[in-house]
């Protein structure tokens, strides 16, 4: 090898270095708002049984919210917040009026849910039109930051990924280690018996899937903060945070988490490598994880 | 007994579909334990399931403290002062044994606390931080029975709680009744195990095909082989 080439190829091995990272950043990023939307769906969906076809309506009216609000007022807290308290109250109200009484008939839960999410979906696309949208981050964090070996990245994606695991955290400190996380845990493996502990069962189902909703609200502006909004991303985050519960283990928070990055990072890898198959490797990697390990990364092995 | 009854059911009826399972049951009790025996499928933990709000009622009342709590909610039921221990126990899998006491909200004056039950119960204190699916059949009894006293009862109704233990923790079980009795107490207990039963309970009721058919003393029902063997098959 003449030194020529060997410097040559030393500069490619840097470069396809910094690519690497690029790529596992970006994965690492989108496996973050992967994650928060499926937080609200582990909640609804893998512990609560709940099967919601509307989850990913609601990511896509909370993205909207944040679009309008951050828009009139130029505040994006002020949007997040009204997204997610504006999708945790639609939520709420749609499980009261409509899916309260049917929660143990998962298919008419199913069809109710996707009727709600068609109509939905429409009058999003009536209000909005069908060109993408992006909802403005504020001015002081447009910028990148320097990062060893990567070079620039932009800061809101780093911010992002900080959020996600603060949500993650949040989640599994709240299912896990306080009381009214043991409660719906109670409530999940036997809602009667719980009840006749003196707990209003009803009311915490109730709360629980306006706080996944809200989640799913909050993730609209999170993820529309770095990807455009229009209609058929409904469609794409209900699948993939779907995928995310159940490769990740129904109802575990670090299952979802470590399943929302792996998602993440393969639909990034191979939408680089091999873009041509990007959605199939994604899948197969459900068909795997399902196939070793059918309760799921996390999940445990008696349902 | 006393003219005012702490829990009182008066012509209760209870049917699933066509078929009439509890018909015009009636019975008074004061905070005396109270047994009521029968053979599989009489109607008692139907009867059970009535008073803790589990299964609706046709017609009929159940008065517990001077109001009615028949078709009130299992959460209702348990807020008027009625502890439910449930035949199989229905521990919470998810949850470990100390969770099971904590996601129950005690006053800080209340007799029970979780410090109480796991005086009543040290073999609990030593496996606080197991899974309930992880437990012995006593010890799911026992957490049961922790559990339904934590939310400080009137009245605890206890279904089979002997149902498929060994002999030494029955007899332990029976020493903890014997406690909850002697301090006030009030207990209704549903048992297929008449010697159980009877040990206990001073006086005795027998449920046949959804009606109560005999209600005597224990020392009665013991020295009657007759009535065991027509109402009991013994």
């Amino acid at each position: 090898m003449s030194k020529h080439e060997f410097q040559y190829s030393k500069r490619c091995k840097a470069g396809e270095m910094t690519q690497f990272l690029l790529i596992t950043f970006n994965g690492l990023t989108l496996g973050a708002v992967y994650f928060l939307v499926a937080s609200g769906l582990t909640l609804i969906f893998g512990l609560m049984r709940v099967i919601t076809m509307a989850h990913g309506t609601s990511y896509l009216l909370g993205g909207y919210i944040g679009y309008v609000v951050v828009r009139e007022t130029g505040n994006w807290i002020l949007g997040a917040l009204a997204a997610s308290v504006g999708v945790g109250l639609l939520g709420l109200l749609i499980h009261q009026l409509l899916i309260r009484k049917f929660q143990d008939d998962d298919m008419r839960v199913a069809l109710i849910t996707l009727g709600l999410s068609l109509i939905g979906t429409d009058l999003m696309l009536a209000a909005f039109g069908g060109t993408a949208t992006q909802v403005a981050i504020p001015k002081a964090l447009q910028i990148g930051v320097e990062l060893p070996l990567l070079g620039t990245y932009p800061l809101i994606r780093i911010l992002l990924l900080l959020i996600a695991i603060g949500v993650g955290f949040g989640l599994w400190f709240f299912v896990n280690k306080t009381r009214y996380g043991a409660v719906v845990r109670a409530g999940v493996d036997d809602s009667q018996m719980t009840a006749a502990t003196g707990i209003n069962i009803k009311v915490v189902f109730a709360a629980i899937f306006a706080f996944g909703s809200a989640l799913a609200g909050f993730a609209g502006v999170a993820g529309g903060s770095l990807f455009p909004l229009m209609p058929g991303q409904d469609g794409t985050y209900l699948l993939f945070s779907l995928v995310v519960v159940i490769a990740g283990g129904m109802g575990s928070i670090a299952g979802a988490a470590i399943g929302a990055g792996l998602v993440g990072l393969v639909s990034q890898f191979s939408l680089v490598y091999f873009p041509t198959y990007a959605l199939v490797f994604t899948f197969a990697l459900m068909v795997i994880v399902l196939a070793v390990r059918p309760q799921g990364l996390m999940g445990k092995a008696t349902v | 007994m006393s003219p005012n009854p702490l829990f009182e059911v008066k012509d209760l009826n209870v049917s699933y579909g066509r078929v009439h399972v509890l018909q015009d049951v009636n019975l008074a009790m004061g905070i005396e334990p109270l047994g009521l025996v029968g053979r599989n499928g009489m109607g008692k933990t139907t009867l059970v399931n009535a008073i803790a709000g589990m299964v609706p009622a046709q017609s009929g009342t159940i008065e517990f403290e001077g109001g009615n709590i028949a078709n009130k909610e299992p959460h209702q039921v348990c807020r008027a002062g009625i502890g439910y221990v449930p035949q199989g126990r229905r521990i919470f899998p998810s949850l470990t044994v100390d969770e099971h006491f904590t996601m129950i909200k005690t006053k800080r004056d209340a007799r029970w606390k979780k410090q109480d039950i796991y005086d009543l119960f040290p073999r609990l204190a030593e496996r606080k931080k197991n899974g309930g699916g992880a437990l012995s059949g006593g010890e799911q009894q026992m957490l049961a029975i922790g559990r339904a006293l934590l939310t400080n009862p009137r009245l605890i109704v206890m279904d089979e709680p002997s149902e498929g233990l060994a002999p030494a923790i029955v007899d332990h079980l029976a020493n903890v009744f014997r406690t909850l009795v002697s301090e006030g107490q009030a207990v209704l207990l549903v048992e297929q195990n008449l010697r159980f039963a009877t040990e206990l309970c001073d006086r005795i009721l027998v449920m046949v095909n959804g009606q109560i058919a005999v209600d005597m003393t224990s020392d009665e029902l013991v020295s009657s082989p007759e009535t065991q063997s027509k109402y009991l098959g013994l």
